[in-house]
């Protein structure tokens, strides 16, 4: 997990048809640090995290450190791709308790395990709910559960869709801190798609705008080192503008 | 009389237990499978709640015949026919209450929608182990559902009993047969006492599943 | 078969619906309840009944039981065709039948049947087979051809010996069902159910191996002052009905 060679991050492409929709999209993620992938709704945002994450099926090729996860007819179904998902609404599985899903992809992960509950629980603030069921959760608590059972699958990339986009602004000030938190002490890459440019700014190290299913731009920092990322003010800027394109996905009508 | 009340009992309980287990896979492909002529086979398995018992029985009886070509499929393993006994009531009760347990359990497995089984996907479950511990106790209610009315349904079923059993002490003499012969007959007093002690049982027994299923409601939405 | 019997009754309403239009002005119409084994005969004897006198009839079937229960609760059936004798004694015992209208209309014959050709002998020997499944008979609780059956069985003396392979029918139509489904190789029918089928094998059993299979009909209060009720049970009792009833596998007392 140290070091950033070629082969290191996902590699990911597709071009394919949902429904009516065309994705036709080559994505690479570094391997390290939050990479925001950000355009109007609508724009294939969901779609390419779940072609990603195994969950719907496009043509294309998927590479994982140098892994394959799809490529021609090989499809590593998504159990056994070893990545983490955060879902948009709460996905808390209700016949479980919060710890038995916190420990439901933990005890099913293989090797030796580096994220603990012991570690997870304070990185989240989730000890006060630890003991409960998953009734009379507010949806921050429950984004704050289902981003920890997905670090203790023992992912090596999480998957974020648009997390905090079903929070009342309170809960989303709640939650942005933890996930601050987080990606001060994640080292796995996470793809985390929103459209909103404060949590961008917050989060993102690099930047890709998807628009009407093609990709549109792509923005890394300065410095290809995760160690000097860019300025909150800068990374404001840049997801600003790209937002901007996304809604106005042609240059030259600007 | 203890004879008749023991077959019904094991008969209703046999058909419960078999019927679930062969019902889950059906509906569970019948809830997940996006092709539209999925719904014939739906159609097909709703048949039995068309046909008038007495004429479902007539068919079954047909099938369960010496020189049926079921029969005839199970002759290499001893078996000549299974009308008039006990198996051959489980098969035809099985068949009648068919519908009973594939819709609930359905319904069941399409209202937890395709989103659990994502999650346990992205959380390292095989399906199969999904299906166990995220589908199965999701839909539980659809289960619960599914064995309260397909118990019931064997213990008040008639038609097809009559049709294929043939009233065999031990085998295939069922309450509710025992019942029509005492009212056709006349002798109403055992037949009160038949009735009103199949009612209360019933009673406790669909009392009991409803408050499971309450309680299955109040510890989890 | 079904079918033909919903086309046939089909045929019947349209015809009793025609018929009605252009009936005689003294013509009446009387309602009569038919034990459902009755329903052919009958349906023929109120055809015939129909063009002697002009009068019309309408006519139900339903189990016996079933139809006993309808009349107890105000059903407007006029005259009742049963298929045994105990519901029209029950009917004159409560008081719904016009008294001294009771009688016995056609006697019912019990046979041993089987689909398969040769198997049952003229004798009924084939009961003493060891390698006899099943025979089915009707439940002698509640159908007269059940009793028949056993009490037949016991003048044979082989009641006891075949008690393990009785399989009973709700009715005798349903026992019918066992024995030409072939679930059951063999069974005790009503002779009427196969009088028309020349496959089979069959022993009709002697009437003196058990007490008299009865069919009674009764005339019901409802119909006391309809002339078409009484014109019909006479006219169930002419050579022309009681030659229908003997065609159909019946004995007429």
């Amino acid at each position: 997990m140290s070091g950033v060679d070629d082969r290191k991050g996902i590699q990911a492409e597709f071009d394919g048809l949902l429904g009516r929709f065309r994705l036709k999209v080559s994505l690479t993620i570094p391997p390290k640090g939050i990479t925001a992938l950000v355009g109007p709704s609508g724009a294939g945002k969901t779609s390419l995290l779940r072609a990603i994450a195994g969950l719907t099926r496009l043509p294309g090729r998927v590479m994982m450190d140098g892994e394959v996860w799809q490529e021609g007819r090989r499809f590593v179904p998504v159990h056994q791709r070893t990545l983490g998902m955060v879902f948009q609404e709460s996905s808390l599985l209700s016949h479980l308790s919060v710890k038995d899903n916190l420990l439901f992809g933990y005890r099913r992960a293989s090797g030796p395990k580096t994220m603990r509950l012991a570690e997870v629980v304070p990185l989240l603030g989730l000890e006060p709910l630890i003991g409960r069921s998953t009734d009379n959760l507010s949806g921050g608590e429950r984004q704050r559960v289902a981003l920890g059972r997905a670090l203790l699958s023992q992912p090596r990339l999480l998957l974020m869709d648009e997390p905090l986009s079903s929070l009342d602004a309170q809960s989303r000030d709640d939650i942005l801190p933890f996930l601050e938190a987080l990606h001060r002490t994640l080292s796995i890459p996470v793809l985390y798609v929103s459209h909103d440019a404060e949590e961008v700014a917050r989060l993102a190290d690099h930047v890709v705008t998807l628009n009407a299913g093609q990709i549109v731009g792509t923005l890394q920092p300065a410095t290809p080192d995760p160690l000097s990322p860019l300025t909150p003010d800068q990374i404001r800027d840049l997801a600003r503008q790209a937002l901007e394109a996304g809604i106005k996905p042609n240059p030259s009508a600007r | 009389m203890a004879d008749v009340i023991w077959t019904t009992l094991k008969l209703a309980s046999l058909t419960t237990v078999l019927l679930l287990v062969l019902a889950t896979p059906l509906a569970w492909w019948l809830a997940r499978q996006k092709v539209w002529w999925k719904e014939i086979i739906a159609a097909v398995a709703a048949l039995p709640i068309v046909l008038p018992p007495t004429v479902l029985g007539f068919y079954l009886l047909l099938l369960l015949a010496p020189s049926s070509p079921l029969m005839e499929l199970l002759q290499p393993f001893g078996i000549q026919s299974l009308a008039f006994t006990f198996p051959g009531l489980l098969i035809g009760s099985m068949v009648y209450s068919l519908p009973f347990a594939v819709q609930p359990i359905r319904n069941g497995f399409e209202a937890m929608g395709d989103r659990p089984m994502e999650v346990a996907a992205t959380l390292r479950a095989t399906p199969l182990n999904a299906f166990f511990t995220v589908a199965v106790p999701q839909a539980r209610r659809g289960f619960l559902t599914a064995a309260v009315l397909v118990f019931a349904h064997t213990v008040g079923e008639f038609g097809v009993v009559l049709m294929i059993g043939g009233g065999v002490p031990g085998q295939t003499e069922v309450i509710s047969v025992k019942l029509y012969q005492l009212v056709e007959s006349l002798q109403f007093g055992e037949a009160h006492r038949l009735a009103a002690g199949l009612l209360i049982f019933s009673f406790v027994v669909l009392l009991t599943m409803f408050l499971t299923e309450r309680r299955a409601r109040k510890t989890a939405p | 078969m079904k079918p033909l019997g919903v086309l046939a009754r089909l045929s019947g309403l349209i015809a009793v619906v025609c018929a009605l239009n252009v009936a005689p002005a003294a013509a009446a119409t009387v309602q009569i309840a038919v034990a459902s084994n009755f329903m052919e005969p009958a349906k023929e004897i109120a055809a015939a009944f129909s063009a002697k006198t002009g009068h019309q009839t309408n006519l139900s079937f339903g189990p016996t039981g079933q139809i006993y229960v309808q009349i107890s609760h105000g059903a407007p059936f006029e005259v009742f065709l049963s298929a045994d004798k105990e519901r029209p004694q029950q009917a004159e015992k409560d008081g719904f039948s016009v008294d001294d209208t009771r009688f016995t209309y056609a006697v019912g014959r019990l046979v041993l049947y089987s689909t398969r050709p040769g198997f049952v002998d003229a004798h009924g020997k084939v009961l003493a087979r060891e390698d006899l499944e099943h025979l089915a008979i009707a439940d002698p609780t509640i159908a007269p051809y059940g009793l028949a059956a056993v009490e037949s069985l016991g003048k044979l003396g082989l009641y006891d010996r075949l008690k393990p392979k009785i399989v009973q029918g709700s009715s005798i139509a349903q026992t019918f069902q066992f024995v030409q489904t072939g679930a059951a190789e063999v069974g005790f029918v009503a002779l009427s159910q196969v009088i028309n089928r020349p496959d089979g094998s069959r022993w009709i059993v002697p009437a003196k191996f058990h007490s008299p299979i009865d069919q009674q009909a009764v005339l019901l209060k409802t119909g006391a002052n309809n002339p078409a009720a009484k014109a019909f049970m006479a006219f169930l009792k002419s050579p022309t009905a009681r030659a229908i009833i003997r065609r159909y596998g019946y004995e007429t007392p």
